[in-house]
């Protein structure tokens, strides 16, 4: 008991240093990190000396000349590098040190629904060789969990999104990035990779632990190998699609486990900078929402001499204000993520927020508070879009309250959407659990422009497609494909894979079918809710399509005459991809609650039929004798004891 | 006899014709009593339609029949139609024929019985008359063309009815004892479908009966034969092995058809009792009872070899029978194979316990198939232990059918050996009991 007693103190002391060991740490690396905020601030206060009220592209250039300065010191960044701890000065010293740079921007668009649509994207690049053969062990703004799982699993490209909704793209128009209701993951490896199958499986676990996602369940029956669909976005031209899995998880919940993970990968977490307004509360709280991390190689420079890495951080949002602001149709950032800005991320070298004002060019639709003089105009989507732009750089955006607090009050309800080129649409057709029939519906609403659209389908093995039924028809035509690849499926082992590249007629719907037979599965091979059906991953729609730019051949608007006798443009064409919806089919569903029974009956059947041949085989024919009485038997046994010849 | 049989052929082709023509046609192509994930029309066509496309059509799993049936509807899919009724039509010949040679050979051995007094005296109302026997071949035919089984199996164009030529072929040649024919076509109906290699008993022993050979392993005689029979079967199915390799240049049809009868993968619904019990059966018992179900096919074969030595057209029936009711995929066009054989045991009718019974089981079940199919997949009224219930009802009325005939083969048998009219000890009238 007193011993017990005695160490309690101790405890408490030990306690003590320990939490003074860590307070003094802490303090360590926030004093760096100041240092480091106030290196980096240094040009931005340079170029706010500079001048504030300058267009767009001088402020531009501007900026790009501060960081030229901020590389032609490397006094500074040594300096900086000498506060460090000693072991990652030595890593540092036998390399050359590694460029790196952070970005983020968010845009928002008011969307003609009356929702509001923000994207966020976080541009991490850092100049480096993941592959080469030392391991790159310093990591700045370059989330290290990432970079690793890049070099151990030789990843030359890494798409993964995770999304909860779908986008309506008749309403909304054309996402920023598109990506399909559920889990997608698609990964290009480097042709150095022997066991493709085997590095891709553990990539999933390790990636399923990284985001706390279920991507744990992608295995080889809902992995496919696109020949097509999915090129490389980055630099390096391997187009074997050996190197290449593409998965998706239609059923994958998308929560709060999900954003937490990912906004650590953040270099200034979800503290300061724009992901400040990343709130779980609010952003579920919204009609669809979508996050996704992209890492691939570009280029440096110009020459593509040195490439570098870029992380790709993404996430959209879609609002639905309209509903949740009792019928007024007011937006602000407050209202939206119940946050906010008061800065930018220290280590951003650029921090913009857009705001899409394409359709509201004299102010007759909403009214923008605060006001900005900062335009920008880029095409995006083949569409020309004018954005205002809010430098959080720049102090003089938050103004004296030192918070910024955009608001969009609309003026008038009206206004019409350009509708998007190309619009798909999927859904089962048939009745009873036998058969069905899965249309494919595309649209293309261009006017006089026909193009040509890859399609991919990727079917679940217990759904049996029939490729001899597929049928393509467009304007009452049958519509053959130029190119099909298909790889049926096996049992268990990998789904059915459709490929075709279908010419999409101007101003017509293109209908796509296949019939499929639903399998009867084993019975643990049902979901928990086998019931409600199994979902069937979106189809992908990848396409180049005519711009609206080039589409516009109104003479009414105001042109240098020089730009517009040819309709071909720089930017005649864009590349889009479009999901359709997730399937839900119902299978037929065994009895679950009967394997004893079934088991039970089916052995009896056949033990009857074992018998019955057993019985005739065995047994010969015989003339039945009368058994006796039992009255009779009982008199013999008890004759039997008497020592008497029985009856 | 000719003007009859062109009758029923014409009669048959018709019937099919107009099924074939009417919308019906497309509707018995889906269902799952009649075509099985192997003989489907539906898995023939896109196995042709996936090698259009440049794929193996053995790189899936939707088709599963051997390669020459590919290589052979490759060139007839235009006449398909006309090939499963040509199929039918041949498979009905070639049984007529066969009863009619067989016939003739019961009755001459009947005939030599009885010269040398080898029945029984009170056993003469058992002896077959040529009148009796003479609509015999007839009937067979009926029973195969016009069998409802057949007509619907022939019009889903089920591939079974091909194996069914084949079977009917082999049954053909066996019985004219032409010992390469009979080999080769045995070699054929095996390689389509792995079970008809229990026949090979039967054949045998029929053909070494009709060549004199005594059934007695310490004869060197019976040896040879079957070392000469078993060469000539392996020899073909080695020829048609490595043709099939040849067609296709690989050897992914091995797993994809012997593979996928033998393992069951596919747990689609059919009359059978595979398939609801292997989609309950626990994973870690699978490989175990997969084994028991299969080997039960094959293990009646030497014991009723031994019973029935002496009458190998019996045993071929029984043979097919058993295959028909416990293999992996089975269609109504199995069972109306071995019911094509009934006829020929129309003497054993006296002898049979439960034939009303069970016919009308028959009866009711092929009814109530399509109902309760409806009612689980379409109305969703019922669920799937509804069909289930019928698989089983149905499987253990085929049961007691060959059972049946078996029980009255073998009674028949002892009947004629020890008179008909049997008395007990105490002269009373006995009854016959197995023991």
């Amino acid at each position: 008991m007193a011993a017990h007693r005695c160490s309690r103190p101790v405890w408490l002391f030990i306690l003590c240093s320990l939490s003074v060991f860590v307070i003094a740490g802490s303090h360590d690396t926030t004093v760096t990190h100041e240092q480091r905020a106030g290196v980096v601030d240094d040009p931005q206060t340079a170029a706010e000396t500079a001048g504030q009220t300058a267009e767009q592209t001088a402020a531009e250039e501007r900026q790009w000349e501060a960081t030229e300065v901020r590389e032609a010191t490397p006094d500074d960044a040594a300096a900086e590098k000498q506060d460090t701890p000693a072991p990652e000065t030595v890593v540092l010293q036998s390399f050359p040190q590694p460029k790196d740079d952070f970005q983020e921007e968010l845009v928002v668009r008011p969307l003609h629904s009356g929702d509001i649509y923000a994207s966020f994207q976080f541009r991490t690049q850092w100049e480096t060789d993941f592959m080469r053969g030392n391991k790159v062990s310093h990591y700045r703004l370059f989330p290290k969990s990432l970079g690793q799982v890049i070099s151990k699993f030789s990843v030359r490209e890494l798409h993964i999104s995770f999304t909860q909704g779908y986008w309506r793209t008749m309403q909304w128009g054309q996402p920023f990035l598109p990506s399909p209701p559920g889990a997608e993951l698609w990964v290009w490896f480097q042709d150095s990779v022997t066991d493709v199958d085997a590095t891709w499986k553990e990539l999933t676990n390790v990636l399923s632990g990284i985001f706390c996602a279920s991507l744990n369940f992608i295995d080889s029956t809902n992995t496919v190998q696109p020949s097509a669909s999915f090129k490389p976005l980055g630099t390096g031209n391997v187009t074997d699609h050996r190197f290449l899995r593409y998965a998706t998880l239609p059923r994958e919940i998308v929560c709060t486990e999900n954003l937490t993970p990912w906004k650590k990968l953040l270099p200034c977490g979800s503290k300061t900078g724009l992901a400040v307004l990343l709130k779980s509360e609010k952003l579920f709280h919204s009609s669809f929402h979508s996050q996704a991390v992209h890492i691939r190689p570009v280029c440096q420079d110009w020459q593509c001499k040195t490439t570098s890495w870029e992380l790709r951080q993404t996430l959209n949002v879609v609002f639905d204000l309209h509903n949740s602001g009792q019928g007024k149709r007011e937006w602000s950032l407050f209202k939206m993520f119940s946050r906010t800005l008061t800065e930018a991320c220290p280590l951003a070298s650029s921090s913009k927020i857009y705001i899409d004002i394409t359709d509201n060019p004299e102010g007759e639709q909403f009214e923008l508070s605060p006001a900005t003089s900062l335009l920008s105009q880029a095409v995006v989507l083949g569409d020309r879009r004018t954005f205002s732009v809010y430098d959080l750089t720049q102090p003089a955006t938050f103004g004296s309250v030192r918070s910024l607090n955009l608001l969009i009050r609309w003026k008038s309800n009206e206004g019409h959407m350009l509708r998007p080129l190309l619009h798909a649409e999927r859904y089962v057709a048939g009745y009873g659990l036998q058969t069905g029939e899965i249309h494919t519906l595309m649209y293309n609403y261009h006017p006089y422009r026909s193009f040509p659209v890859l399609l991919l389908d990727t079917v679940p093995w217990y759904l049996r497609l029939y490729i001899h039924t597929l049928t393509v028809t467009s304007k009452g035509k049958d519509n053959q494909p130029s190119y099909i690849h298909y790889q049926p499926s096996k049992d268990r082992v990998r789904p059915h894979l459709l490929e075709m590249l279908v010419q999409l007629p101007p101003n017509s719907v293109t209908e796509v079918t296949v019939q499929f037979e639903r399998a009867l599965l084993k019975w643990t091979e049902y979901t928990p809710d086998p019931n409600h059906g199994f979902y069937v991953g979106s189809s992908v729609i990848s396409a180049l399509v005519p711009s609206i730019v080039a589409m516009d051949t109104n003479n009414t608007r105001e042109r240098p005459l020089f730009s517009s006798f040819f309709p071909c443009k720089e930017e005649s064409s864009y590349f889009v991809r479009v999901y359709t919806e997730p399937l839900l089919v119902n299978l037929p569903t065994p009895d679950f609650s009967m394997p004893y029974n079934v088991i039970c009956l089916t052995c009896t059947v056949v033990a009857v039929g074992y018998g019955s041949l057993y019985n005739l085989l065995t047994r010969s024919f015989q003339i039945e004798e009368p058994s006796p009485g039992l009255a009779k038997r009982i008199a013999n046994v008890i004759r039997k004891m008497r020592g008497v010849p029985p009856l | 006899m000719a003007a009859p049989l062109t009758l029923l052929l014409i009669v048959a082709v018709t019937i099919r014709a107009a099924l074939f023509r009417s919308s019906l046609a497309e509707l018995i192509a889906e269902r799952v009593e009649v075509v099985s994930p192997i003989t489907a029309w539906k898995r023939v066509v896109e196995g042709l339609a996936l090698l259009d496309l440049g794929v193996s059509p053995y790189s899936g799993d939707v088709f599963h029949e051997t390669p020459l049936i590919i290589y052979l509807f490759h060139f007839l899919v235009d006449y398909a139609e006309i090939t499963f009724m040509l199929a039918d039509v041949i498979t009905a010949v070639a049984l007529y024929m066969a009863v009619k040679e067989y016939n003739k050979q019961v009755f001459r051995k009947q005939k030599f019985a009885l010269e040398a007094d080898r029945y029984p005296l009170d056993c003469l109302e058992l002896i077959r008359s040529p009148k009796e026997m003479y609509y015999v071949p007839l009937k067979v035919a009926m029973f195969y063309l016009l069998n409802p089984f057949t007509i619907l199996s022939c019009v889903a164009k089920s591939t079974c009815g091909l194996n069914n030529t084949v079977i009917g072929l082999f049954v053909f040649s066996t019985i004219k004892g032409n010992v390469l024919l009979s080999a080769i076509f045995l070699c054929l109906a095996t390689y389509q479908s792995i079970y008809p290699l229990t026949l090979c008993a039967p054949a045998m022993l029929y053909l070494m009966q009709r060549q004199y050979i005594p059934v007695n392993i310490r004869r060197a005689s019976f040896w040879w034969f079957i070392v000469q029979y078993l060469f000539m079967y392996l020899g073909s199915l080695f020829v048609l092995i490595c043709l099939s390799f040849f067609l296709l240049g690989s050897w992914d049809y091995m797993p994809s058809v012997y593979g996928f009868i033998l393992s069951v993968p596919d747990l689609t619904p059919n009359i059978g009792l595979f398939w609801y019990f292997f989609a309950e059966m626990f994973e870690h018992f699978r490989l175990f009872f997969l084994c028991v179900f299969q080997i039960n096919v094959f293990f009646y074969t030497i014991p009723l070899s031994i019973k029935l030595k002496e009458h190998p057209v019996f045993l071929i029936f029984m043979q097919l029978a058993v295959i028909s009711i416990f293999k992996s995929y089975p269609t109504v066009g199995d069972i109306a194979l071995y019911m094509a054989f009934l006829p020929v045991w129309s003497h054993l009718h006296r002898f049979l316990r439960n034939i009303f019974l069970v016919s009308c089981v028959l009866l009711a079940c092929s009814a109530l198939f399509p109902v309760l199919w409806h009612l689980w997949i379409y109305a969703g009224s019922a669920n799937s232990n509804f069909y289930y219930a019928i698989t089983l009802l149905f499987n253990v009325a085929q049961i007691l059918l060959v059972s049946d005939y078996f029980y009255a083969f073998l009674r028949r048998e002892h009947h004629l050996t020890y008179g008909l009219y049997l008395k007990r000890k105490d002269g009373s009238e006995a009854t016959l009991v197995l023991k």
